[in-house]
């Protein structure tokens, strides 16, 4: 049919298709259509695989389920500082955010564990191609020189101020604040 | 093998990593084909799905060739070509059984909040994704289903993931002839689902969208009206009149967590996640719908909270209904609806680089550079297939 280019309003039983799924007696799905089922109507709800994969690895586990699950994710077990956090972080239950932030907390670590990583070995990460930032030059030049710019800016900025707050702190001869200098 | 890595917010790397193992006797090594980058990567890609571990690979948007198999696999053979759910279901557990195949109980041990997708963080079961050369793909007599003769590897790989979740935001939406329907989000989740929608006997469809390029995109491909929200005003106003101060019969989040619109919902979520992302499509849907409607989220949040005025729940009556989608009940429907040309997946594809480039390929999806609507990755090892 016709491309719609304007916002009118059309005809739908035009459209191809338009109500073959309307009649329930041809919409195969749950949950629209199918009761929930309780663990009464569902006597077997303990059931699980009967297999069950060897946990061969450290897999933290949420304190609301008694077991491992009978099949889980093997890559990246936890390691070094951010692992630390991690394993901390499932002392406590979903419900927590004692157990969602430390979790945030730990990936931002990881990344710096992983560009420590890289280096060890003998890496040095392209962190502009990672980035992907070939191909914003490519089609939104004018964005990606605003966002490097401010960047710079800011990382100039910030190495401005941390030594010139250096420098005076050692002509006073030990650490003052940079409002105590300020207010001297 | 060659793997896309992730090495930070907005850092990703393709890698040679090493090749998947059989961990589990319903497993099966899967040999890429098609893989795609999806907007639910982008809470990955951003940094804010906890437990995102570094080295990981993202990736549940992928079909490919089974290679090998475990000692209890009877489904599925070697040489078989298939579509991979993005969900890891178990298909015995009380949920899988009630076919709620994106909430499995035996694939994730790390949150019962979530069940277990591909690629998706350890939240998500800390299972690599496909975004690779090759997959281990767990229960393997369950998920995979063998792409049907003649069907197009690009609507094949669509059917992982977006068309089920387009076709189920619509159902979910309870949507009865002659409903007026309202979209947020035209990447190609909204665009799917306003499609759909027209599948259940919607009377008029609208979306909306801060990108020109998708309203136009949509306004073609689902026959819907196609709004702008930056020129609208307040959306939820404008809604309202334009529905004879009603409101929509039912709205549809198809947005999430990386939500524009709001600066104060993208201060406190994506900037300095105080919040779970940003909820302002939620926040619209819930406002702009009629009341004693349904608001239908496929927008992915969470775990954490977000704000959202569960007040006006209450006060409009509404229901609101949310899931993961749960493709392998979908999937028999909707390859009927490919097989019989009503609906055209492959369409969306606007994109198609090598795996090489999976870097650009995040970028370009989540800068959305070059009017990008879906990229498919093809794995070197499966350049010409
Ligand atoms: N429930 C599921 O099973 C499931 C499956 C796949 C994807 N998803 C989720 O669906 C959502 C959409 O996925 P996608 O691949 O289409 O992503 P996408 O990023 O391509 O699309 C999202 C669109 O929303 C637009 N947008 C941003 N803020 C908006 C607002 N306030 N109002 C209206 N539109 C707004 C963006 O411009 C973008 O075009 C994501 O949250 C994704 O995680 C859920
Ligand atoms: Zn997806
Ligand atoms: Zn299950």
């Amino acid at each position: 049919m016709e491309s719609n280019k304007i916002n009118t309003p059309i005809d739908p039983k035009q459209i191809k298709g338009w109500g073959i799924d309307a009649d329930p007696k041809n919409d195969p799905t749950y949950p629209m259509r199918q009761p929930r089922m309780n663990i009464t109507q569902d006597p077997d709800y303990k059931h699980r695989p009967e297999s069950l994969q060897p946990v061969d690895t450290e897999v933290l586990r949420s304190v609301e389920r008694p077991n491992v699950s009978a099949v889980f994710g093997t890559p990246e077990p936890p390691k070094g500082l951010s692992g630390l956090i991690r394993r901390a972080a499932f002392h406590f239950s979903e419900n927590e955010y004692a157990h969602w932030l430390p979790l945030l907390l730990a990936d931002r670590v990881d990344v710096v564990e992983g560009v420590l990583d890289d280096l060890v070995h003998g890496k040095l990460p392209n962190i502009y191609a990672e980035k992907g930032y070939p191909v914003e030059w490519k089609h939104n030049r004018t964005s990606l020189i605003l966002k490097l710019t401010t960047v710079a800016a800011v990382a100039t900025g910030a190495l401005v101020l941390l030594s010139s707050n250096g420098k005076k702190s050692k002509k006073r001869k030990g650490y003052r604040s940079a409002y105590y200098d300020d207010q001297a | 093998m060659l793997a896309m890595e992730y090495r930070g917010p907005k850092r990703v790397r393709a890698v040679q990593k090493p090749m998947p193992e059989i961990k589990h006797p319903q497993d099966a090594i899967v040999k890429v084909l098609r893989t795609c980058i999806c907007g639910s990567d982008l809470h990955l890609y951003n940094g804010n799905v906890p437990d995102t571990r570094v080295g990981s690979t993202f990736g549940h948007e992928f079909i490919g060739e089974v290679v090998e198999i475990g000692s209890e696999v009877t489904k599925v053979k070697v040489g078989d070509r298939v579509i991979v759910p993005f969900n890891i279901a178990c298909g015995e557990c009380h949920f899988c059984r009630q076919g709620m195949f994106g909430n499995c109980h035996e694939s994730n041990t790390e949150a019962t909040a979530v069940g277990a997708i591909f690629g998706y963080s350890h939240t998500a079961g800390g299972f690599n994704g496909g975004q690779a050369e090759y997959a281990r793909v767990p229960y393997a007599n369950v998920g995979p289903t063998i792409i049907p003769a003649g069907m197009d590897l690009d609507d094949a790989v669509l059917l992982t993931d977006v068309v089920p979740t387009g076709y189920q935001a619509a159902e979910m939406a309870g949507i009865q002839p002659g409903d007026t329907v309202l979209v947020f989000g035209a990447g190609p989740i909204g665009i799917m689902a306003a499609r759909c929608a027209w599948l259940f006997g919607a009377g008029r469809v609208m979306i909306v969208d801060q990108e020109d390029y998708r309203l136009e995109f949509a306004r073609n491909y689902s026959y819907c009206e196609a709004y702008n929200f930056k020129e609208i005003g307040d959306p939820v106003l404008f809604f309202k009149k334009a529905t004879d101060w009603l409101g929509a019969d039912v709205v549809i989040d198809a947005v999430g967590a990386e939500a524009a619109g709001n600066t104060m919902q993208t201060i406190t979520g994506r900037k300095l996640l105080l919040q779970a992302g940003s909820a302002t499509a939620l926040h619209w849907a819930i406002n702009s719908v009629k009341k004693g409607g349904v608001v239908s989220v496929v927008g992915v949040y969470g775990p954490t909270d977000n704000l959202v005025p569960i007040g006006n729940v209450l006060n409009k009556g509404l229901t609101i209904r949310a899931n993961q989608a749960s493709v392998k009940r979908l999937l028999p429907r909707l390859i009927e609806h490919i097989q019989n040309g009503v609906l055209n997946p492959k369409a969306l594809i606007t994109h198609r680089i090598p795996l090489e480039e999976v870097a650009d390929g995040y970028r370009m999806f989540s800068a959305k550079l070059d009017n990008c609507i879906k990229t498919v990755m093809i794995p070197p090892t499966a350049n010409h297939q």
